[in-house]
């Protein structure tokens, strides 16, 4: 087969000098505002971690006590340095790494100091931040499947939420969880399936089809919410899959029970994680799926079967939100609100766009956001006076930054958005 | 496949807009054309009502009980379901025609009021369609897809709210425009920056007006529960009362909402017709619209137009959301809309993105709107309307469902609406 041999060209990216100095004054200036903080804290005041989540056993650490003053101090000592570091010598390919190094810095600073003086349950917070990014990281990894193919998908929300209806209303029915994860995760198929119809087979732009799935989904689960499951309760009220504990991997600290120790949605996201990452990057079928994506009507001439190609990476975007639907039903709440995944699979697209259309990428997106989620929530109970609302924000307008091209442009497929017209 | 969509040759496109024959010659064939172009949407509106008939059936219980007597019940359940609804549909929206004649007749001008509301309140619903429409439908003669309607409309609302609550001692003449005007501009600028982010580093505006969108509704939701929010209102996001000098009159006392905000956006339908097809600057966003090449061959700055014609788009919305304050709702809250942001996309698809079109078809949403709360008395809830509405954008989006369904011949000339490129065709 020829086809192994298509090389997808990508522009090799120069990073330029004004780029180089902008991310050092970045750098710099959170380090500023890491010394701002230090400020506040008095010396000797100390910020308690506690690192064994409520109500679980297994896996518990010792709580960690940080002296805030001089955490706060090194660690903004660290940041403008690396940030002077950036300005006049450049970390050349490494620059993005220690963007992102001096960012963690900065939100462990924001930590110690919003806990200085009280005590916070870090691994509570971020067992509670990746199951916040749990749908968003399965939206990102559907909005991956489907753009790398070249259809864009802008359906994730309304594809969610349909899901997260049907998985509810058949949970339960059925009484059972796993006819409603398999019911939920068809009609979210559905949905992709007639994407993948108006899209590919009618050629209308990808976006308006995107909204018509929107509306509909919108639509018709508020309408049989408000017709059936808000009256008769005994239909939204489905079976929740439980914790399960690995064996062994669950009694590692931190690690353990934030990962191990936890819903099935969280495996299923971890091994989905695994399986694209390998199938997209690795295998004949993914290079044949970037192919279609970059450059259809090459791919075409090799002999790929472009509108096949399209309408599988579809319904594979179509099951990966439809489990990251089911989620919220079966996996979280237990019952279905109309309305109920609040933007989630918009989120989901800025996490791809974040991770630069790659699963690890939107992976690390996703947690990330999920964490911002999660900081949110906790804001109010550590009283720090900043908005939970302004939080919540920061994962768009990172992403706004991001597509900007600030610190860094991501490179899209090039196919992205194009109906295919055979010739 | 390739029949279904006939390619628009590009460089005849722009010929033709620049000597202005196109237009000619669609006056010369007059009414003909204008029954070619609304065919399709008819079609698709009659066959969005047919599936709306057949999920009302399919989800309606005395349906089903009635089957389980015997199959004729069943089926004359089906048709009285049907009837039933659909009649709601249209006295909700339009008025009870018995009675409308009664109160003419009567003479009495309180019961002649009564009796036309629901027509009056369809208008009031159809009001911010007007402007959230001619928001996207600006949007797509340039070129640009502008999905920010809803954020670009609660920034419009938060504006125009502030203004209207903490500016006082101003006559309304005074007070209720320029209460608008901020409006606008909050719209304006949500519509800028994506704007001049696309113009400048070529960000897709997709992507970013979807995330200016929540980014509105969080900082709306932050204003409503912070420096906007009602003295005593125990934590719930919702603002004061505007003054009184703020509001845009209504024409009835309460219960009838009618109110001038219409007419305005009329006006402003006008003023978008007139600046699309009558001013050398919507010439040049058309153009750039049509072809970006073309117009960067012909030397229009393509950066400036871009940046124009999101800015416009946004103060548009910006309208939508303010007209709902200031005639409307008289105070914000974050239910303020049902989606107008997104229905709209379907508004100005279905009114084939010209002013005129986008008026008649906020008419019909808003009436679809209107008459739906009166179908909820019969338990079906109003979100009918969202599905319905869905349906209409993809047999409007996709003509060639509607060519198969109704078996009709593929016009020569193409008749489909000229949309950005690629999701990446602005970052070259």
């Amino acid at each position: 087969m020829a086809t192994s041999t298509i090389v997808i060209h990508r522009k090799v990216e120069i990073i330029s000098p004004t780029r180089q100095r902008v991310t050092g004054i970045v750098e710099v200036l959170l380090g500023v505002l890491i010394f701002l903080f230090s400020r506040r804290a008095e010396p000797g005041m100390v910020a308690r971690f506690v690192m064994t989540p409520g109500g679980l056993d297994r896996g518990a650490a010792p709580d960690w006590i940080v002296p805030a003053y001089a955490t706060l101090l090194v660690l903004a000592i660290l940041a403008v340095g690396l940030g002077l570091v950036q300005i006049f010598r450049g970390f050349g390919r490494w620059m993005n790494l220690v963007l992102s190094v001096v960012v963690a810095l900065f939100v462990f600073a924001f930590l110690t100091w919003a806990t200085a003086g009280k005590s916070l349950n870090l691994v509570g917070m971020l067992s509670a931040a990746v199951l916040l990014g749990v749908p968003i990281i399965l939206g990102a990894f559907s909005g991956v499947l489907s753009e790398r193919a070249g259809v864009v998908n802008i359906a994730i929300e309304g594809m969610m939420l349909m899901a997260a209806m049907v998985g509810a209303l058949v949970g339960s029915v059925t009484k059972n969880m796993w006819i409603g994860l398999l019911a939920a995760v068809l009609s979210s198929m559905l949905l992709a399936l007639i994407h993948g119809v108006l899209s590919i087979h009618y050629k209308i732009n990808q976006i308006i089809s995107g909204t018509v799935i929107n509306i509909f989904s919108t639509g018709l689960t508020s309408f049989l919410s408000a017709k059936f499951l808000q009256t008769y309760q005994q239909l939204n009220n489905p079976p929740i899959f439980p914790r399960i504990p690995i064996p062994l991997l669950a009694d590692i600290p931190v690690i353990g029970p934030l990962f191990f120790n936890t819903n099935l949605f969280v495996y299923i996201m971890l091994i989905a994680l695994i399986v694209i990452q390998v199938a997209l990057f690795s295998t004949r079928w993914g290079l044949r799926l970037r192919a279609v994506g970059e450059h259809p009507k090459a791919a075409d001439t090799l002999g790929i079967n472009v509108f096949a190609t399209r309408y599988m990476a579809v319904l594979l975007s179509g099951l990966m939100a439809g489990i990251g639907g089911a989620f919220f039903t079966l996996g979280s709440v237990g019952r279905f609100d109309e309305m109920m995944t609040a933007g989630k699979g918009f989120i989901g697209l800025a996490a791809m766009i974040f991770g630069n259309w790659t699963p690890l990428g939107a992976f690390g997106a996703g947690l990330l956001f999920g964490f911002a989620d999660s900081i949110a929530t906790k804001l109010t109970i550590l009283g720090t006076g900043i908005p939970t609302q302004f939080m919540a924000m920061s994962p768009y307008i990172v992403t706004m930054i991001v597509l900007a091209g600030v610190v860094g442009r991501g490179q899209m497929p090039a196919a992205d958005g194009t109906p295919y017209e055979k010739e | 496949m390739s029949e279904n969509k006939p390619k628009q040759d590009a460089g005849k496109v722009f010929l033709e807009e620049v000597t202005g024959q196109s237009e000619e010659a669609q006056r010369l064939k007059g009414w003909r054309k204008t029954g070619r172009t609304l065919v399709v949407p008819l079609l698709a509106i009659f066959t969005g009502l047919v599936f709306g008939a057949i999920f009302i059936v399919v989800t309606s219980e005395d349906v089903y009980a009635a089957f389980r007597v015997s199959f004729g019940t069943g089926m004359a359940a089906v048709w009285k379901t049907i009837i039933q609804s659909y009649q709601a549909l249209f006295t909700g929206a339009l008025g009870d025609p018995a009675r409308i004649v009664a109160a003419f007749q009567s003479g009495n001008p309180l019961e002649i009021r009564r009796a036309v509301n629901p027509i009056l309140e369809s208008l009031v619903n159809a009001t911010p369609y007007i402007f959230a429409g001619l928001a996207v439908a600006l949007g797509f003669r340039s070129g640009l897809f502008n999905i920010g309607v809803e954020g670009q409309l609660f920034m419009g609302a938060a504006a125009a709210t502030a203004v209207g609550i903490f500016v006082k001692g101003l006559p309304q003449i005074i007070h209720a425009p320029l209460a608008f005007l901020a409006g606008a501009l909050g719209g304006a600028l949500w519509g800028f920056i994506p704007g001049w982010l696309k113009a400048k580093t070529g960000a897709h505006e997709v992507i970013n007006t979807i995330m200016m969108n929540w980014i509105a509704f969080r900082l709306t939701e932050w204003l409503l529960s912070g420096p906007l929010t009602r003295p005593g209102s125990g934590g719930l996001p919702i603002s004061p009362i505007i003054e009184k000098s703020a509001e845009i009159p209504q024409f009835f006392p309460p219960p009838i909402r009618f109110h001038l905000g219409f007419f305005i956006a009329l006006a402003f339908a006008y003023a978008v017709h007139w600046l699309l097809f009558k001013t050398t600057w919507g010439f040049d966003l058309r153009t750039v619209g049509a072809n970006p090449n073309a117009a960067k061959y012909a030397g229009m700055n393509i950066t400036k137009n871009i940046v124009l014609a999101m800015t416009l788009s946004g103060a548009l919305a910006g309208m939508a959301g303010a007209n709902q304050i200031l005639a409307v709702n008289r105070s914000m809250a974050l239910g303020l809309s049902p989606g107008y942001g997104f229905d709209s996309i379907a508004l100005a698809l279905l009114g084939n993105s010209t002013p005129m079109g986008v008026v008649l078809a906020s008419l019909l949403f808003g009436a679809l709107r209107n008459g739906a709360t009166r179908m909820e008395l019969l338990y079906i809830p109003n979100d009918i309307i969202s599905i319905i509405q869905a349906l209409i954008l993809a047999f409007v989006a996709a003509p060639a469902i509607i060519r198969t369904i109704y078996r009709i011949r593929v016009p020569k000339e193409a008749e489909e609406a000229v949309f950005t490129g690629s999701w990446g065709g602005g970052s070259k």
